[in-house]
Formats: structure tokens, sequence, C-alpha cells
């Protein structure tokens, strides 16, 4: 019991700490431009203005910015589950020729690293025609062979007969796997989810590679730019950093149970 | 009717018994075209064109061999990247783990303060790579940063942390460490709340203290978990790209270039697909040497 209170003090201290690269944002990102360059420093400005965040939206480009994260995450989450669950109820359940074969096809894909292979993958979508496209961000992010392994595991823990019911009743396999399967496989089709959303908003490297277009840009790529298009203005570069980050923020803050699932779930295992 | 009552329920369990049949295939499918399409073309398109000099500009390809690869050996730069990518793997993957272990220590225990200690310490995790570069760029700002307001705080005399060579790889560390610990935190976290309660209880009543408690049982019981994140801390480390790419606005020069920026740089500004193909292989294959190494030290995870 003597050690409790030293060590929730400990706890506490580093909790501060870790707040303090973005605390020191935001407090940057509220003061007038003059201030933010002041020697020594201040922690609580003179001048509390929201300039910087005028100036930010005034710009334009950051609510795009949002908006094509927002379509290329979103995307990109979606059509993973769809195909990932496909792919994994078929391998659970069903016998087809060259099952096993292709399965350990999937399985080795998991240690590939997507990184080492940029340069042919480029060199592939502009043969594709989907250089500066969505579809280009997309498409090679959901070769994700981790979540069907994932799937599959979890599908192979549910009880064949909730199916033999269904069947009884008439439904196809496709119908067997969407109103059986899928309603009792929610825990984990989250954490895949939280895990391939979260991935897909803070994708930098293959977005930057494959979209020069400022109009198609991620909110990562995006103020990749800003630090030469600001210059010197730290509260404008702070303000566009501080909107940036915030949406999976303070998602997090309020489903913070379910994020940390999430990503420790999908996580682990990728 | 007798008869049909008896024979019913196995004509219609039938088709639930294992029949070979196609329709397997249809549900994987959709995901094995992506798959193919989108990773494993790309390697054997990769390794096909790193036979070749094949340009991003285009012009007459011509068949190599291994000339990349003898190349490739020669280049010092190659070698000066990816001892950088080395480096860094080694220095950040002590702090990355031993933190990460700290702080969910901390946030286990943690009542009141746990929400707090969770959201503080797995939030950066969640900020794009440019955002946190973005802001760490300031705080090392050199003139008017962060960091060097607390050293001249102290005494101390302003230091150019990204771009002396002296600091520069430690501003990545640190960086990285602020960013990515969150991910081993959740892990850890998530392990010591699956450790049995009565076990501490039970050692607790056997007078055991605080200290011994999570030495002979918290400490032991995360091996695994240890092991795990290791290897994947590894495997993510020697990955390492965007925060120095980032940090150093593009042109990161010889001190902390990792081996993926040189990939890059021969790709996309030297448009030498094939020879920045070869490089890759290279990390390819250190990543998969790593991979299968875990299989060897800590075989098959049979209830991950």
């Amino acid at each position: 019991m003597r050690t409790r209170l030293p060590l929730s003090l400990l706890g506490v201290a580093l909790a501060l700490l870790w707040l303090v690269p973005l605390a020191w944002a935001i407090d940057t990102s509220i003061k007038p431009e003059g201030e933010t360059t002041r020697v020594p420093v201040t922690w609580i400005p003179d001048v509390f203005t929201l300039d910087a965040y005028r100036g930010v939206f005034a710009a334009g480009d950051l609510p795009m910015w949002l908006f094509n994260s927002a379509i290329v995450a979103g995307g990109v989450t979606v059509l993973t589950l769809a195909a990932a669950s496909l792919a994994a109820y078929g391998f659970s359940r069903l016998d087809f020729p060259g099952k096993n074969w292709l399965f350990a096809l999937v399985l080795a894909g998991i240690m590939v690293p997507p990184q080492a292979l940029i340069v042919p993958l480029f060199h592939q979508m502009q043969t594709l025609g989907l250089v500066d496209t969505y579809w280009g961000m997309i498409l090679p992010q959901l070769a994700a062979p981790v979540m069907v392994f994932i799937l599959k595991k979890f599908f192979d823990g549910i009880p064949r007969e909730y199916e033999q019911a269904a069947e009884l009743d008439g439904a196809s396999r496709l119908r067997m796997f969407w109103s059986v399967v899928l309603p009792m496989s929610r825990p984990v089709l989250a954490a895949v989810g939280v895990f391939t959303f979260v991935t897909a908003w803070n994708n930098f490297l293959w977005p930057f590679i494959v979209v020069s277009d400022p109009d198609l840009m991620t909110v990562p790529v995006g103020l990749g730019t800003v630090q030469s298009s600001y210059g010197l203005r730290y509260a404008e570069i702070m303000a566009s950093t501080v909107i940036g980050g915030l949406p999976l923020v303070v998602v997090y803050a309020f489903l913070q149970r379910h994020v940390i699932r999430g990503v420790g779930d999908a996580g682990l295992k990728g | 009717m007798a008869v049909d009552t008896v024979r019913a329920p196995v004509e219609l369990t039938a088709p639930a018994r294992r029949t070979r049949s196609w329709a397997g295939l249809w549900f994987a499918l959709p995901f094995l075209l992506i798959y193919v399409v989108f990773m494993i073309w790309p390697i054997l398109a990769g390794l096909w064109s790193s036979l070749f000099n094949t340009s991003l500009a285009g012009g007459d390809v011509e068949f190599l061999g291994l000339s990349n690869y003898a190349e490739m050996a020669r280049d010092g730069a190659v070698w000066d990247s990816l001892w950088n990518t080395v480096w860094f793997t080694i220095l950040s993957t002590p702090p990355l783990v031993l933190v990460g272990l700290g702080m969910a220590l901390l946030a286990h225990r943690a009542r009141r303060t746990g929400w707090l200690l969770r959201f503080s310490f797995f939030m950066p995790f969640l900020l794009p790579v440019t955002v946190v570069a973005l802001i760490w760029l300031w705080i090392y700002q050199s003139d008017f940063g962060l960091l060097n307001a607390a050293v001249a705080w102290f005494g101390g005399d302003p230091v150019a942390w990204i771009n002396d060579e002296r600091t520069a790889m430690w501003a990545v560390v640190i960086c990285t460490l602020w960013w990515t610990v969150g991910f081993n935190f959740l892990l850890y976290l998530a392990a010591l709340q699956g450790i049995p309660r009565e076990l501490h209880e039970a050692a607790a009543v056997d007078g055991a203290t605080p200290a011994q408690r999570l030495w002979r049982i918290t400490l032991p019981l995360l091996r695994r978990t240890t092991g795990l994140i290791l290897v994947l801390q590894l495997i993510a480390s020697l990955k390492i790209f965007d925060q120095v790419y980032l940090l150093n606005e593009g042109n990161a020069g010889p001190i902390t270039r990792p081996l993926i920026q040189y990939v890059y740089e021969q790709g996309f500004t030297s448009y030498r697909i094939g020879y920045a193909s070869a490089i890759s292989y290279l990390l390819f294959l250190i990543i998969i040497l790593v991979a299968f190494a875990q299989f060897k030290i800590f075989p098959a995870g049979r209830d991950d």
C-alpha cells in the first residue's frame, strides 16, 4: 500500500509529459503569429486568437483533404471487411479445388512488407492507369491477408449447428454467411474494421507515392506540403496539425474501449 | 410418411457435409483477385524488373542479369542507409518495449486516473505521421522550439537537433517513441488484464510484497507477449521511412536516410525501377528472416 501513492503520481506525471507535444501544438495554434517566435517561450498566450484556424480554413485545402481521407479510409474499411470476410468464410466452411494451396499463399502474404513493394506497385499503377485516382490509393490497401486469417480463425470457432439450422430452412450459403455467421461475428468485425480504418486513415507512404494531384491528397499527404506553403507561420502550421489530427483523437476519447479492443485484437495478429 | 421423416434430415443435411464444389472459390475470389493483382504480381514483377534496366521514364529495356545486384553490393549508399535503418532499430526497440511495459504496469494499477493514462499514452498512435512530424519539427526548432527553451532554462546552449549528426538519429527515435509506444502499451495492457487476479491475491496472502509479485508473477507471465511485441517492433522499425523523410523535409541527407528512402529516391527521383527493386529485395529478405526467426524462437502461437 505504501507504494500506491508515489506510483500513481509517476503515472500521472508520465501521462502529462506525454500530452506536452500535443498541448504545445494547441497552445501555439491559438497565439498570434508574432507571439509564436518569442523567446523565452510563453505557455499562456498574451493574446488568445483563432486567426490561425481562420487562415487555415480560408486556404481551403484541409476540408478537402479530410474529405479525401474519409473516402479512402472508409472505402478501404468497407471493402476490406467485405472481401476478407467472404474469403474467410470460403476458407473456413467450404471445400474447393486448390483450397489448401491458396490458403497457404494467403498466409505467406502476412510476412510481406508492403513498403518493399512501392516501386513495382507504382509501375503497375501506371500500366493500369490508376495513378492519381481514389482507386489507386484504395485497391492496394485491400490486399491485407492478415485480416482473412483473423476472420477465418474466428469463423472456425463458430459451431456449424447454427448454419445447419438455417439450411433446414432452405438458406443458401450466401444467406447463411450473411444472416447467421456475420451477425455472430460482430466483435471481430468491429476489431478488424477499427484497425483497418486507423491504418488507412493514417497511411502516408502509399497515397504519397500514388497521388500528386493536390485535389486528391489525403490528410497525411496534404499536411506534408504545408511546411513549405505556410513557411514560418507556426501558428497556422500547428492549427492545421490540430485539425488534421483531431478526428481520430476525438473518436478515441469517446469510444476508448472499442478503439483499444479493435487495435489490440487485430494488431496483435497483424 | 414414416419413411419420409426418417430420410428427410439426412437429405437436408447432406450439403452441410463437406462436399467439394467450386462455391467456396466464389467466396474467396474477390479477395484473391485483389491479392494476386496488388501483392503477388508486384512481388514477381519487381523481381523480374530487377534483372533489367527498366526506367520509370520509359525507353528501351535491356536485360542486365544480376548486375543490379552487383551494383548494389558496391554501392556505399545502400550499406549506409541499411546501417541507418539497423541503427535506428537498435536504438528504438529497447525504449519502445520497456516504456510500453512501464506504461502498461502504471495504467493497469491506476484506478481513478486510468482513463487519463490510457488516453494520453495511446493517443499519439492515432495521429497521422505528418501531424507527428510537424509537431516535433516545431519542438526541435533551433531558435524558438520548446526543447531548446528547456535546454536554455537549464543553462545550456541551443542544439540543432535534426541537423546535428550527433543528435539527428536520437531526434527520430524520441519522436517515434512518443508516436508509437502506445501500441506496445496496449498489447501489454491487454496481457496484464488477462492475468487472473487470484494469482496476485494468493501471493499477497502468502506475504509476497508488490515488488516480489511483479518479478515472480507478472513479468514471467508476460514473457510470451514480450516476444511477440519484440518481433512486431523489429519488423516495424526495419520498415522506417515516413517520419525520417518528413522530419528532414524530404532531404534527409546521409545522416539518417533509411533504406526505404534510398529505394524511394532511386525509383522516383532517378526513375531506376530495376535498381530500386533490387534494393527492395534486400529489405524484403531481412524482414522475412526476422519473421522466420520468430517461428524458430517462439514456436507456433497456438493460443493467440
